[in-house]
């Protein structure tokens, strides 16, 4: 995917939400839907089942303005969580600059967490790249909810954050945390744009 | 009259940003070497960007580096006014005086020569007076030079021959750096977000935004609560800016309703212009360096007019590799042929495999200079108080070279071991320098001379005794009336001395009494060490004698040593001629070379033996007797064409 193309002057970023189904993913993305003044975002597209769950995938681009002489997009896209949704997955993951793991910090979704963090590891080996290679933070959403109920983050990183890369504590549902994982993946995607190790 | 510079205009006051960081290094690079990159350099900015700033810096950085330099700042205005007061007091010549000697002329707001062709045609003058002179003159002005109205097409060429360069209004980032630099110099504290709220607002003249900074300062001294950020977007006219002001496009718009996407989008716009502007004005600057120093730089240029398919970092470090490359190329080629000097072949790094070969041929043209013959020792040579001074110099000199007698000039006649000495002395030489030792005779060295001028080689052939370590020129009359030769050894004479070589001559006639030999050459050969080297005296002649004789015979005949000895032999080499004559006698008649037979041999009368052609295609011939070298006389030219090319050398 062209990233830093000079003749355009354009910056594009392909963010991808990554995480165990009903983690939040779609959510992270509906509340920045929200906040975004109308002119500066695409439709959202997407796709949902009956039940409501993500069947293909959510994709919000949002147009930044010119900065620094050049017109910047972000384009932040969810996968389907679901198990039997891995095809989906890959489609969506080939090309992303940074993923956001959106974990689920209930207890009894560690497992589920670990699944689809291994997951997304492979997914990435089969496309060639190696997960050190890309900008990842790591969300712990849903840390609203009862403490009885949750891991604290430091639990989560425990957990999942091997290689302690950032990681976020959030209540997408309400926003909190939301706008600052997109920020931390934000600046990792464009320090690496800048090095050029990603440039297209 | 001549403005002082404001001591608060330095570089180190001034915040680079990506708007100025192009005038910027460009500044640096004029105020690190006056007159050799950038000249004339033209800013040009709309006002209040700091061009007054950066041109008073460059003067301060100069003087910096050379306390020494003159330097004169002043603004158009300023020029024309004290121009106007010299003419009228009838000093216009001792005006213009002034300024030719000024090694780095500072004018700014030139602008103001819209419609002065008096002026024009002054500063033009002054311009091309002060390039041609290497002194550095930098100008700035609210608009390019191709805007100023009626402005003189010359000057126009003059100023686009430098470099013409602009300032853009500052950034979002360069404006918060600028209002934290200067609310540090002014001890003022803000809460957190302030400074950035005043830097968000379209303010892109930094006198606005220090007349913003200002109202905050004044504000907060006389409030009892730390300023908010929405107050001081307010004081510092946010409000009114935005309804006046479209967003502009080169700035994200903020929708005051979506805090959070704001600060992200402040946050993505500071990593942008943080790590990917950053290295664009990085390779902006490169290709500014490098363009500046000569080299062609089409490469790094294609990283800011194509796609991006590699790291630029990456292209940035190989195009420096590449332009180390071809310098070391060039240094070693214009060492070896100096006629490569300033060729441009070594400019282009897109075209390295080009130098390469240039540099190949240049070394293939330069193979070593001729060394001494291995034949001729130091030590081989006899010692006698008629050579004791010649060969105590010639061993100082090998003892240690360049530091005892540069140059050391032997005199002596023909066939004393003039040759000898310095072909030892060669060898002593060769045996402990690094470089090669050049030695031959002043004729093989106009022989080369011919050669190469005849291939058009000339560079190469003086490069190659240009290496070498140590110079040692032969009968070194032989350059009378060879004017091209003396020049060449003239300039080779100087090289190698200004660069620690050592050099030795012999010669065949007493440097006094040298005719022919430009005075130039004769004075310089004069300022070593000049040794006699004369004939061979009674004590020296016994010692060559025996010597010969031992290798002859397994004893030497004291008899025949003092017999032959005491004969007339003005050289060496006659002695030996004396000893071959018996030698040979003997052995066609069989016997022991004896007194009576030297005798027998050297005291009858010659036979009138009739003049034949020696074999030589010189047509020299030698003397059928006498002691002078049959090597140096000609009697005459069988070959008309070896005459004129003789006397043409």
């Amino acid at each position: 995917m062209s990233l830093v193309n000079f003749t355009a002057r354009e910056i594009t970023c392909k963010i991808v939400y990554y995480g165990p189904g009903r983690s939040g993913k779609t959510t992270n993305l509906q509340y920045v839907y929200g906040r975004v003044p109308e002119a500066r975002r695409g439709r959202m597209v997407s796709l949902a089942t009956q039940t409501d769950r993500t069947l293909f995938f959510d994709f919000l681009p949002l147009e930044l303005g010119t900065i620094s002489g050049f017109v910047t997009k972000f384009q932040l896209y969810t996968v389907p969580g679901q198990s039997y949704y891995n095809a989906t997955r890959k489609l969506v993951l080939q090309g992303a600059d940074g993923v956001v793991f959106v974990a689920d910090s209930q207890a009894r979704r560690f497992d589920d967490n670990l699944e689809s963090l291994q997951n997304l590891q492979d997914n990435l080996l089969g496309q060639g790249v190696d997960i050190r290679q890309v900008p990842v933070v790591f969300q712990y959403n849903k840390q609203d909810l009862p403490r009885d109920l949750i891991l604290t983050q430091d639990e989560m990183d425990d957990a999942l954050n091997f290689r302690a890369v950032q990681s976020f504590s959030a209540d997408a549902l309400h926003g909190a945390g939301v706008f600052e994982t997109l920020k931390g993946v934000s600046e990792l995607v464009l320090k690496k744009l800048a090095a050029g190790s990603q440039v297209a | 009259m001549t403005a002082t510079l404001n001591p608060l205009y330095r570089f180190d006051t001034l915040v680079v940003g990506a708007a100025n960081r192009l005038a910027f290094t460009a500044a640096k690079a004029v105020a690190e070497s006056p007159g050799t990159v950038y000249n004339p350099l033209f800013v040009y900015a709309r006002p209040g960007l700091g061009k007054t700033h950066l041109l008073m810096g460059i003067g301060h950085a100069a003087r910096a580096i050379n306390v020494g330099l003159s330097v004169e700042y002043l603004t158009l205005d300023e020029f024309v006014e004290s121009f106007h007061a010299a003419i009228a007091a009838g000093q216009g010549d001792a005006y213009r005086r002034r300024f030719h000697d000024v090694d780095l002329l500072l004018v700014d707001d030139v602008q103001f020569l819209t419609h002065r062709r008096e002026m024009q045609s002054e500063l033009l003058r002054l311009t091309d007076t002060l390039q041609s002179a290497n002194r550095q003159i930098v100008l700035t002005s609210d608009r390019p030079p191709s805007e100023i109205e009626a402005l003189d097409e010359r000057l126009i060429r003059r100023f686009a021959g430098g470099l013409v360069i602009d300032v853009s209004a500052p950034d979002y980032e360069t404006r918060v750096a600028i209002l934290r630099r200067k609310a540090d110099e002014r001890r003022a504290t803000f809460r957190e977000g302030v400074l950035e709220a005043v830097a968000s607002l379209p303010i892109d003249n930094v006198r606005e935004l220090l007349g913003a900074l200002n109202r905050l300062v004044a504000f907060q001294a006389v409030s009892d609560t730390p300023l908010q950020p929405a107050q001081a977007r307010a004081l510092a006219g946010g409000d009114e800016v935005r309804d006046e002001r479209r967003p502009s496009d080169s700035q994200p718009a903020v929708t005051p309703a979506a805090d959070e996407f704001s600060d992200f989008l402040s946050e993505v716009s500071a990593t942008v212009a943080q790590q990917v502007d950053s290295w664009r004005t990085k390779v902006a600057a490169a290709i500014l360096r490098w363009e500046g120093e000569g080299f062609r730089t089409t490469r790094i240029e294609s990283l800011l007019q194509q796609e991006m398919t590699v790291d630029p970092e990456e292209v940035l470090r190989q195009f420096a590799a590449d332009v180390a490359r071809l310098q070391a190329l060039y240094a070693e080629a214009a060492e070896l042929a100096p006629d490569l000097a300033g060729s441009t072949a070594f400019r282009d790094p897109d075209d390295i495999a080009g130098a390469e070969a240039l540099t190949q041929r240049a070394r293939q043209g330069a193979h070593p200079p001729p060394a001494p013959s291995p034949l001729w020792k130091l030590d081989d040579l006899v010692e006698a108080p008629s050579n004791r001074m010649a060969l105590q110099a010639a061993r100082a000199v090998a003892a240690e070279p360049v530091s005892r007698y540069n140059p050391l000039v032997i005199v002596g006649g023909s066939g004393v071991g003039k040759t000898h000495l310095l072909h030892g002395l060669g060898n002593a030489l060769a045996t402990r320098s690094k470089g090669p030792v050049a030695c031959l005779s002043a004729h093989e060295f106009t022989s080369e001379l011919i050669e190469a001028i005849d291939r058009d080689a000339v560079g190469a052939w003086r490069a190659r005794y240009r290496s070498s370590a140590a110079f040692l020129l032969d009968d070194v009359h032989l350059v009378a009336d060879k004017d091209r030769t003396q020049d060449e050894l003239f300039v080779l004479f100087n090289y190698l001395i200004e660069s620690g070589r050592q050099m030795i001559f012999s010669s065949g006639v007493p440097l006094s009494e040298l005719t022919g030999v430009e005075a130039r050459l004769r004075t310089r050969l004069e300022g070593g060490l000049v040794v006699d080297l004369p004939a061979p005296d009674r004590e020296m002649r016994h010692q060559v004698l025996e010597r010969a004789l031992q290798g002859k015979m397994t004893t030497a005949d004291a008899e025949l040593v003092d017999y032959l000895g005491s004969r007339p032999a003005e050289s060496v080499r006659a002695l030996h001629g004396l000893l071959q004559r018996v030698m040979n006698a003997a052995e066609s008649k069989g016997v022991v070379p004896s007194v009576s037979l030297a005798r027998e041999v050297l005291e009858a009368p010659a036979p009138k033996a009739p003049r034949r052609p020696a074999t030589r295609s010189s047509g020299i011939v030698a003397p059928a007797t006498g002691a002078r070298s049959r090597e140096k006389i000609v009697w005459d030219w069988p070959d008309v064409g070896d005459r004129i090319v003789e006397e043409w050398r």
